[in-house]
């Protein structure tokens, strides 16, 4: 039982641009895990899995952030690139794809001539017109009924939430249209439909308007779930999940939409389903999504100056979980901190936890220990809200516990 | 009723065989006959169009055919139902038949229709076959959703049939989005969303209409007033039972719906409306004999007498019938010749459903998610992997194995998990590259379930 062979096929290095080199420490390395493989997108052309950022080079539109002119022939991550804010990646993304496909329209409240409550739809109204970028009344259960409706003939409707809080008037229609119809039809028709939208605990939009309600669409069947944290990661999901034939939830965050960042000029696109690396490490696993990931990355620095070495994992992927990346990192580190802002009854965290246990469980070392925002509306009064949420001293505080 | 405007027939009564010969070649023909609808139209913020409707002999045999069949279908399910071979829900349409052979005489297959959950006929009306029918009815694989949509979840993509729907009221939203695509792709077609009298009191049916009026959408809304949501009369539950008012600025028309004329009459102008004005709504006063659903007997909130009153006054079958003999086209064995036919393909359809299998248990996971999606995640199987196992749980050992692609793949979304094998196995794996993922991430697969 001793010896290795080789895998063939299907290995790849994480298609995530800015995480390092993902390190399998196992007791023994597969030798030669790169192998030929295929990736086939979903316009079923195939791709060669290692050339896998860049498909072409693209004259990209202006927009309001000026870009370097590059000639981007490189075959890896340009080191140019171009800096923009995340409402701008996703713009960007966004853009990129209705030239790309005529058939990708916009729906939602103030998405068309006022550019967008956050601002991701600015300008795209003037470009592509009324219709396309379409400006609906306050009825969001019609409105997304509708998007799935066109959906099922097959325009690829990019529906905008003006908040998640707002979607919960969908419900029905997220439920038991977008979700089920594939499976009710017997697969007659595909709902490729993008439902984004922002959420999450703002800076004193008090309880209504500061909901973290991932976990209210996570067993929905037929649904996927992402959470975009950087504009990298934004715009890569945004055009993964245009271009998904089902029905994908991108979950945006309020405070997140400022985030600054250099991009790559190449065109990319990121996996659904896969999770980010954003700090490997030895000695824990931390395993967070969105906002979050930001207090997470806080901690970890204080971490570091106090001698440990956490494995800080984005999961990106909210539905389904990517068990892959995940499980190598529990192997490695045999502790697991989950941080985030969802509800602690029922949210992803509780799901999450209990994948691991179920999957995981020899390896573990200490039980999971996870870290939600509290089970209550998020008040209005600042010092209240600011502990609704995991702050990055009790994450701190729980590693090292943990780490004992 | 209808006048007539040809009696050339009557003239040639005495000459049996002769007669004859030219029914048969009336019964086919096209020649025009003009029929006046059983009511005048009712506009609301419009002009109604003409009583006058024209028609041709093989279009009234097709109407009394299609009409026929969907009646004996609906019965015949009855009797299924009763037997215990349709469980769940089922709704009926028995006594509505005239909107859907009405609507689709209107129409082609271009146009969209979506409609609640009493949809057996419409489905039929679309180009359904009644195998397609039973089957899904009893839950088998060769049901038009494989089985595992039942009597609420007909659809027919390739014909224009959005189903289907169970909740009540949330087909609208949907009805409009597919105008809303008519309208994006430019393709000269309507969209007809039918909805109820219990589902007109929807909040989503008015935000759906304001929005096909501020866009212009190529949508009809047909409201099928048969007076009872579920065991609640209309009086009871709306303050304004004057449906094809509701649209306040959109234009409605009321049709007797036990008229198949009208309906269709009713349908073409709306077509003509909607591709130049936008929406319009359709209120179509028709009834059900059946009570809402098969648990629901039908009598507790309505008398006997008022049934059978509708039955012997408006049925649309025997309007058809009365206007076949007047104008001479068949005789009443030629008709009761086409029922007997209609019944034994029923019967036919039926049994031949009863040997269509079950699903299989690894449908289960079929259709959750469209294959391929993500952006680059596929399954390839029949991939060879070949990685030892060691004792210390990192490696396995895998060989290709036939399991169905969507199974593996479901498996991996709901279960969440990967087994490990603990010893080389002699049989085949399917591997997924999940997510270009080396090939670790993998799936046991025991008869189909994780």
């Amino acid at each position: 039982m001793a010896a290795v062979t080789q895998g063939l096929g299907a290995t790849a290095a994480l298609s995530s641009a800015n995480s390092e080199k993902f390190q399998l420490t196992t007791r023994r390395s597969l030798s030669g895990r790169k192998g030929r493989f295929f990736i086939f997108e979903s316009n079923g052309n195939p791709r060669s899995g290692l050339n896998r950022q860049i498909n072409r080079t693209r004259q990209f539109f202006t927009n309001a952030v000026a870009t370097k002119p590059d000639s981007a022939a490189a075959s890896t991550l340009s080191k140019h690139g171009h800096e923009l804010l995340l409402f701008e990646a996703l713009r960007e993304g966004l853009e990129e794809e209705m030239d790309r496909d005529p058939y990708v329209c916009v729906m939602g409240e103030d998405v068309g001539h006022y550019g967008g409550s956050y601002k991701v739809t600015k300008g795209l109204a003037d470009k592509y017109g009324d219709l396309r970028v379409l400006d609906t009344p306050i009825a969001e259960n019609s409105f997304t009924g509708m998007a799935i409706g066109a959906a099922m003939t097959g325009l690829r409707p990019v529906v905008e939430g003006m908040n998640m809080g707002f979607l919960l008037l969908a419900f029905n229609q997220i439920s038991n249209n977008c979700g089920m119809l594939h499976y009710t039809s017997g697969g007659q028709f595909k709902i490729p439909v993008v439902i984004r939208g922002p959420g999450g605990v703002g800076r004193q939009l008090g309880a209504e308007h500061s909901q973290r309600l991932e976990s209210y669409f996570q067993s929905i069947p037929g649904i996927q779930m992402v959470a975009c944290s950087t504009p990298y990661n934004a715009k890569g999901l945004m055009k993964a999940a245009i271009r998904s034939e089902n029905p994908v939830i991108l979950f945006e965050h309020v405070l997140l939409y400022n985030l600054k960042e250099r991009i790559p000029d190449e065109e990319y696109v990121l996996n659904l389903e896969e999770a980010e690396m954003v700090r490997p490490g030895e000695h824990i696993t931390i395993l967070t999504y969105s906002r979050m990931r930001y207090h997470v990355m806080q901690a970890a620095k204080t971490l570091v100056n106090k001698g440990y070495d956490p494995e800080v994992i984005d999961i990106r992927s909210l539905k389904p979980f990517d068990l892959y990346t995940i499980g190598n990192s529990v192997k490695k580190t045999h502790r697991v901190v989950i941080v985030e802002e969802c509800m602690r009854t029922g949210g992803i965290g509780a799901s999450l936890t209990a994948s691991i246990n179920e999957n995981f469980h020899d390896y573990l070392d200490a039980p999971i220990v996870c870290l939600s925002s509290q089970d209550v509306p998020t008040p209005y009064a600042a010092s209240l809200e600011e502990w609704t949420v995991v702050q990055p001293a009790q994450i701190v505080a729980a590693v090292e516990q943990l780490c004992q | 009723m209808a006048h007539l405007t040809r009696r050339t027939a009557d003239l040639l009564k005495p000459f049996s065989v002769a007669l004859s010969s030219m029914r048969l070649l009336t019964t086919t023909s096209t020649t025009p006959i003009t029929v006046e609808t059983s009511l005048p139209f009712t506009g609301h913020k419009i002009d109604p169009p003409s009583r006058s409707v024209e028609t041709t002999p093989q279009e009234l045999m097709t109407f009394f055919r299609d009409m026929a069949l969907m009646r004996r279908m609906e019965i015949a399910a009855d009797s299924l139902y009763k037997a215990k071979l349709i469980r769940g829900f089922c709704h009926l349409y028995d006594g509505q038949e005239a909107v859907a052979v009405g609507m689709e005489a209107a129409i082609t297959k271009k146009d969209c229709i979506i409609t609640a959950y009493r949809d057996h006929c419409i489905f039929l009306g679309r180009g359904g076959t009644l195998l397609e029918c039973f089957s899904e009815l009893m839950g088998r694989k060769d049901g038009c959703s494989k089985g595992k949509g039942g009597s609420m979840h007909f659809y027919k993509k390739d014909s224009g049939f959005y189903g289907g729907h169970g909740i009540v009221g949330a087909q609208i939203p949907l009805g409009c989005g597919l105008a809303f695509a008519q309208k994006y792709s430019k393709d000269e077609n309507v969209t007809f969303a039918l909805y109820g009298d219990g589902a007109a009191n929807q909040g989503q049916l008015f935000e759906a209409l304001n929005m096909a009026a501020l866009w212009d959408l190529p949508a009809i809304l047909v409201c099928e007033n048969n007076h009872y949501g579920m065991g609640t009369a209309e009086w009871r539950a709306a303050k304004s039972p004057a449906y094809y008012k509701r649209g306040d600025y959109v234009p409605g028309l009321k049709v007797d719906g036990m008229d198949v004329f009208a309906v269709k009459q009713a349908c073409k102008f709306s077509k003509e409306h909607a591709l130049k004005n936008g929406p319009i709504i359709l209120e179509m006063d028709t009834y059900r004999y059946h009570g809402h659903s098969m648990s629901d007997p039908g009598s507790t909130y309505r008398t006997r007498d008022e049934i059978s009153g509708v039955r012997q006054e408006r049925d649309p079958i025997e309007r058809i019938r009365k206007l076949v003999l007047s104008h001479d086209l068949a005789t009443e064995k030629e008709l009761k010749d086409i029922e007997k036919e209609v019944r034994k393909n029923v019967d036919e359809a039926i049994a031949q459903a009863k040997e269509s299998p079950m699903p299989e248990p690894s449908e289960l996971f079929t259709n959750v998610y469209v294959k391929g999606y993500g952006v680059e995640v596929r399954l390839l199987s029949y991939i060879y992997f070949i990685v030892r196992y060691s004792v210390c749980f990192d490696f396995f050992l895998l060989l290709s194995a036939k399991v169905t692609e969507d199974a593996l793949y479901l498996n991996l979304l709901t279960c969440d998990r990967y087994m490990l094998f603990s010893s080389p196995v002699s049989g085949v794996v399917n591997i997924c590259s999940f997510s270009c993922m080396p090939c670790l991430t993998v799936s046991m697969m025991d008869q189909g379930f994780c």
